[in-house]
């Protein structure tokens, strides 16, 4: 790990334009940095710790959000009641992420900001060519073992997948990010890798994740989040689903929120799929009819393709579940 | 320590911004360990684990993996069990650390947890016990270790290339059973 300087800052003033400098690193919970700096992956010179600025840990909720401090532990979110209560699914997504060391030190904000897990991308020293990593090096997954590489959202120059659990249930049910003092929605703060893989976050150098807010929905009241792994825990997702759900008097499905984690290089909206439920009678037919659409546009690899199949099934898993009530 | 970078900074700090490659030199800090504060001297990037083991000599956190997927070398700050090798020694100061040299009694009286894992002959070669240990007596403590299922899921973090797993699970069952929830610490 290359030698680096640690500033402590202890304002968001003082914090932006410290982390803004070249070679500058935001620390916080330190289990994606340090852990890709010892790859030689990230190479700071100097690391700035936002984990004692004041006033970014709060978690609140009211009739219009459930407000989540950037530097809230995940560990803390995923057993606050305001939190099981306004997003089922926000809670599931953390308690199935990473073991509970991890979720002890890891933040939110970081979690949004985790690097993907591409064993190429990871070991620079044994793939020189990753155009996430060093742009216009190439890509040495493209000829190689792609298990768990995306099939949605790639680009001939990355296929990496977004690992994370807690950012797809964000994507589902509209989240906005708070950058300071500007907003964003979840869904335009995570960008697609095109041509230019290194940009991965519309974020500016300088600029701080300061809190997450989830709108207050029905569907997110009803929601879960299920998460097939190659192994039954301490694993990222194979395919991953975050559903909410909200039923009209008729029975008819009044708003439906769905994303897919583990198959797409982005946290993955499944409009398409909502808009086919949307208004319509939740029968096992047009269950079946519209999680069909989830891989759609999919780009396999002989290594990924089971997760055509798997993917549909288990957005048909989360729905049936919801309409059980068995959401918690 | 320095309130800001660029304001004016005890003379042991290096400056602010240095130059690529330049080494940063070792400054000192106060660690709190098992209820004993410790001066230490360590570069900025040494981890709480390297300076617990090359600096302090407590080497019974073990490094494993180095890279946050083992678990062996697990303690704990403020309480929190939490890992030592993707935490900087400097992000440790001003909290508490446990570690498992400081979990026994003075008078060499066991932990319930530790007294378990040798009941249930919960290890073969014991690297990774350490930092089971560390992470069981958290996880009681926690109340996550209400059913084999429960113990297997918040232990996961915990791996043992022996597969001692069955006896691990036994051994914090039997602690669990001795050690009432949010009383283990």
């Amino acid at each position: 790990m290359r030698d680096f300087a640690y500033h402590r800052a202890t304002t968001l003033e003082q914090a932006g334009p410290l982390a803004a400098r070249a070679e500058s690193a935001i620390l916080a919970g330190g289990t994606t940095l340090l852990d890709l700096a010892k790859c030689d992956v990230i190479r700071p010179a100097e690391v700035v710790d936002i984990t004692r600025l004041p006033g970014l840990a709060d978690i609140r909720a009211d009739a219009e959000s459930l407000h989540l401090g950037a530097l809230v532990r995940m560990a803390e979110a995923e057993g606050h009641a305001a939190v099981r209560a306004a997003c089922p699914a926000v809670a599931q997504a953390l308690a199935l992420s990473a073991s509970a060391q991890i979720r002890n030190m890891a933040t939110l904000g970081g979690n949004l900001l985790q690097r993907t897990r591409c064993a190429y991308y990871r070991d620079p020293a044994s793939f020189p060519a990753c155009n996430r990593r060093t742009p216009g090096s190439g890509c040495a997954a493209a000829g190689g073992i792609t298990h768990n590489h995306a099939l949605l959202g790639t680009s001939e120059a990355c296929i990496a997948t977004y690992p994370g659990d807690f950012a797809v249930a964000l994507v589902a049910f509209g989240a906005v990010i708070e950058i300071g003092t500007r907003w964003m929605p979840a869904e335009e703060f995570f960008l697609l890798p095109g041509e230019t893989p290194h940009r991965e976050f519309a974020l500016e150098p300088g600029e701080i994740v300061t809190a997450l807010c989830i709108p207050a929905s029905a569907a997110s009241r009803r929601s879960a989040y299920l998460k097939l792994r190659d192994r039954a825990s301490y694993e990222f997702a194979s395919v991953s689903v975050a559903a909410g759900l909200e039923l009209a008097a008729d029975g008819t499905i009044a708003d439906v929120r769905l994303a897919l984690g583990g198959v797409a290089t982005i946290p993955w909206r499944l409009h398409a799929v909502e808009a086919v439920l949307t208004g319509r009678q939740p029968t096992p037919a047009v269950l079946r009819e519209a999680s069909l659409l989830a891989m759609q546009g999919a780009t396999p690899r002989p290594d990924n393709r089971h997760k055509l199949d798997l993917a549909p099934r288990l957005v048909h898993r989360a729905l049936e579940q919801l309409l059980q009530g068995d959401a918690a | 320590m320095p309130p800001t970078p660029h304001a004016a900074a005890p003379a042991a700090a290096p400056p602010a911004v240095l130059p690529q490659g330049s080494p940063v030199p070792n400054r000192p800090i106060t660690l709190s360990i098992n209820g004993h504060d410790h001066v230490v001297m360590v570069e900025d990037r040494t981890t709480l684990l390297d300076a617990l083991r090359e600096r302090l000599h407590l080497t019974g956190t073990k490094k494993g993996c180095d890279q946050g997927q083992c678990g062996a070398c697990t303690v704990h700050m403020d309480g929190q069990r939490v890992l030592a090798c993707l935490t900087l020694a400097r992000q440790a100061e001003g909290s508490a650390i446990a570690t498992i040299e400081g979990l026994a009694g003075a008078d060499g009286t066991l932990h319930a947890v530790q007294a378990a894992f040798l009941a249930e002959d919960a290890f073969q070669c014991g690297f990774c016990t350490p930092g089971q240990i560390m992470s069981a007596v958290a996880c009681i403590r926690e109340g996550h270790a209400g059913s084999e299922a429960e113990i297997r899921e918040y232990m996961s973090g915990n791996l043992c290339r022996c597969g001692a797993y069955p006896h691990i699970v036994a051994a914090v069952q039997r602690a669990a059973a001795a050690l009432p929830p949010e009383a283990s610490s």
